[in-house]
């Protein structure tokens, strides 16, 4: 009877939490994206900058895609199937993006790249624009999304050791081979983790954007911070909406993400 | 066979590989940007916190004026935040055509940046001064403190809103204003005037990096009893929320003196000095001198200026940057220097 109360309480704390403290906020942003009706909502989501906004925001995330899960997987591979020395170092090396503050991670860029940076001559000369430009946005989301894929990555396959794949070696199949038949099954739900988890992030990046991105509307203004900008302007209802877009997207990722989690517990059992 | 071998070297190749179309992905999408460009003509322009509105207004102005006059579109890019912090970001690499930022100082900095040619001020009439404001306070509905001056302010117990000036060039125009009161009436007695905006900046309860910022704190956060604002800010305000403020104007102000420059290193890389040229003089049109009196800036045509007479007060004690404080590089060495009166004060 006892235990049954303390469950209980515990589970009305937990609720009424995840309720004030996420349920709430997201729940104001519709609210308020929809106080004004359909039409201004509209007129904000299809508004050219808002569009532009978009469309960056999707091909930073892309090219992040790419490169991440390509980097995780060479980084995963490399960790749990090799041994070798300043393994633990290269392990905590990938690992920085996540301790380290978003604005640091944009103004190394600018210390780099930008007008005051070692690279800059060298980029000048060649008429390359990184920094308040669209590479930089990329670099940026690149850095702070890093470590995903590997971190889920890593621990399913030190656990599955080098057994399966030292087998098909002695049997004679090629890396590729071993690779597509022996290693990735067993990761491929984990990589998915990895990948929507990276997408999340990617997507809604502000801090390390804001800093390398000069916030030229049309041309180097993602999603988040046209939100910001339209908040700054007293456009609440379009900052709302805008902003609704993400939240949307945010959804669609959780339940994939919930998906991809029972498949992934199913496989484990 | 040792799995090791049998990997590395094959790989390796494929990291190799792999790196190698990061670094292509990069080099592909950094020209992107300028092939968009070569097609109309861009000009982009980098501005401080409060301009947003007038800027959108005055771009299309000006569009239509350059078709008109030149038979070519241009596409203009904005980029708006706390006036110290713009110029830096041009100065870091974001690479404007045409800077218009919150005080001179902001703009002299791209000079000594080696970035804008010397004697950029007096290209431009009126010391490339398009328009003017001055410094007011923005108080709740029914002044419920009472505010009247900036003695007010420094009182114990009001809130006050101010953004830093280390960032904001509205900031560093409040900081001034403020002394200038209290060195009319110490008659210039430093340790007294440094005694009175610390008592001012102790009321400070939030401190953004940019004017815009103030605003919203002040406005949607409804944080602060007193905002001290751009007077076109402060207009624009009630525009905006009709009947939840007042604006008090105090017995002294400071005519402040937004400043508006072509980056000439940046807009010969982008070929566009003419039309970046064009774009700031135009601002000196009767057209663009109204749209600015319209939006709340005064316009610096006196003539135009006449024309909005019953919108702004324009008997106020205005002291100015050049008669009382010796130009901006002996204001700035004096409050705004690392270790100057600022710091000094605001540290305790």
């Amino acid at each position: 009877m006892q235990a049954k109360t303390v469950e209980r309480t515990l589970i009305a704390i937990g609720v009424a939490f995840i309720a004030l403290m996420l349920i709430l906020p997201l729940v104001t942003i519709l609210v308020y994206a929809l106080r004004q009706g359909w039409e201004p909502f509209m007129d904000a989501i299809t508004n050219d900058y808002a569009i532009k906004a978009l469309n960056l925001t999707l091909l930073a995330t892309a090219i992040t895609l790419i490169v991440n899960t390509g980097f995780g997987l060479f980084a995963a591979w490399t960790i749990t199937k090799f041994r070798f020395r300043g393994k633990q170092v290269l392990t905590t090396l990938i690992d920085i993006p996540f301790s380290i503050s978003p604005i640091i991670a944009g103004l190394v860029f600018i210390m780099v790249f930008g007008r005051i940076g070692w690279a800059y001559p060298f980029l000048d000369a060649w008429d390359i624009k990184i920094v308040f430009a669209v590479p930089g946005i990329v670099l940026a989301t690149i850095f702070v999304t890093f470590p995903f894929v590997s971190r889920e990555l890593i621990p399913l396959m030190q656990a599955q050791g080098n057994e399966e794949e030292e087998a098909a070696a002695l049997m004679g199949a090629r890396w590729f081979h071993i690779f597509r038949k022996v290693t990735f099954p067993h990761i491929k739900w984990g990589l998915m983790y990895g990948v929507i988890l990276c997408t999340a992030r990617a997507l809604g990046e502000f801090g390390a954007v804001s800093v390398v991105s000069g916030h030229l509307r049309g041309k180097t203004n993602t999603l988040p911070l046209h939100v910001e900008i339209l908040f700054n302007e007293f456009r609440l209802t379009a900052a709302f909406s805008v902003a609704s877009i993400l939240v949307i997207i945010a959804i669609v990722i959780l339940i994939l993400r919930n998906i991809v989690e029972y498949k992934l517990k199913q496989e484990e059992s | 066979m040792n799995i090791k071998t049998l990997f590395t070297g094959k790989a390796l190749a494929l990291a190799a590989s792999f790196f190698s179309l990061i670094a292509a992905l990069v080099l592909l999408i950094a020209p992107i940007d300028a092939l968009a460009d070569s097609k109309s003509i861009s000009l982009t322009n980098v501005s401080y916190d409060p301009t947003r509105e007038l800027y959108e207004q005055y771009n299309k102005l000006f569009r239509a004026y350059w078709k008109k006059t030149k038979g070519q579109e241009v596409e203009i890019h904005q980029s708006h935040g706390g006036s110290g912090k713009q110029s830096r970001s041009v100065q870091e690499g974001n690479e404007a055509d045409v800077v218009t930022l919150a005080l001179e100082g902001d703009v002299d900095k791209l000079r000594k940046a080696g970035l804008i040619d010397p004697g950029w001020v007096k290209k431009l009439d009126k010391n490339s001064s398009p328009y003017t404001s001055t410094i007011v306070f923005l108080v709740r509905k029914g002044n419920p403190k009472n505010i009247k001056d900036w003695d007010d302010i420094a009182k114990p117990g009001v809130e006050v809103i101010t953004p830093d000036p280390k960032s904001s060039g509205g900031a560093q125009w409040n900081f001034l204003a403020a002394w200038a009161f209290s060195n009319k009436r110490t008659n210039g007695d430093e340790a007294k005037n440094k005694e009175f905006v610390k008592a001012i900046y102790r009321n400070v309860t939030v401190l953004d990096s940019g004017a815009r910022g103030s605003t919203i704190t002040f406005v949607e956060n409804r944080k602060g009893d007193v905002l001290l604002a751009w007077e076109n800010e402060a207009f624009l305000v009630q525009k905006e929320h009709p009947g939840a403020f007042e604006i008090i104007v105090p017995s002294l102000s400071i005519l402040a003196q937004p400043s508006v420059a072509v980056v000439d290193t940046y807009a010969r890389k982008h070929k566009t000095e003419e039309v970046a040229k064009a774009y700031l003089q135009y601002l000196y049109s009767d057209e663009a001198q109204r749209l600015q009196g319209k939006n709340f800036y005064r316009p610096s045509n006196p003539e135009i200026l006449k024309e909005f007479k019953s919108t702004f007060n324009l008997n106020v004690q205005l002291v100015n940057i050049e008669a009382d404080f010796g130009g901006w590089d002996a204001a700035t060495a004096k409050f705004f220097a690392e270790g100057a009166i600022f710091d000094q004060i605001y540290k305790k």
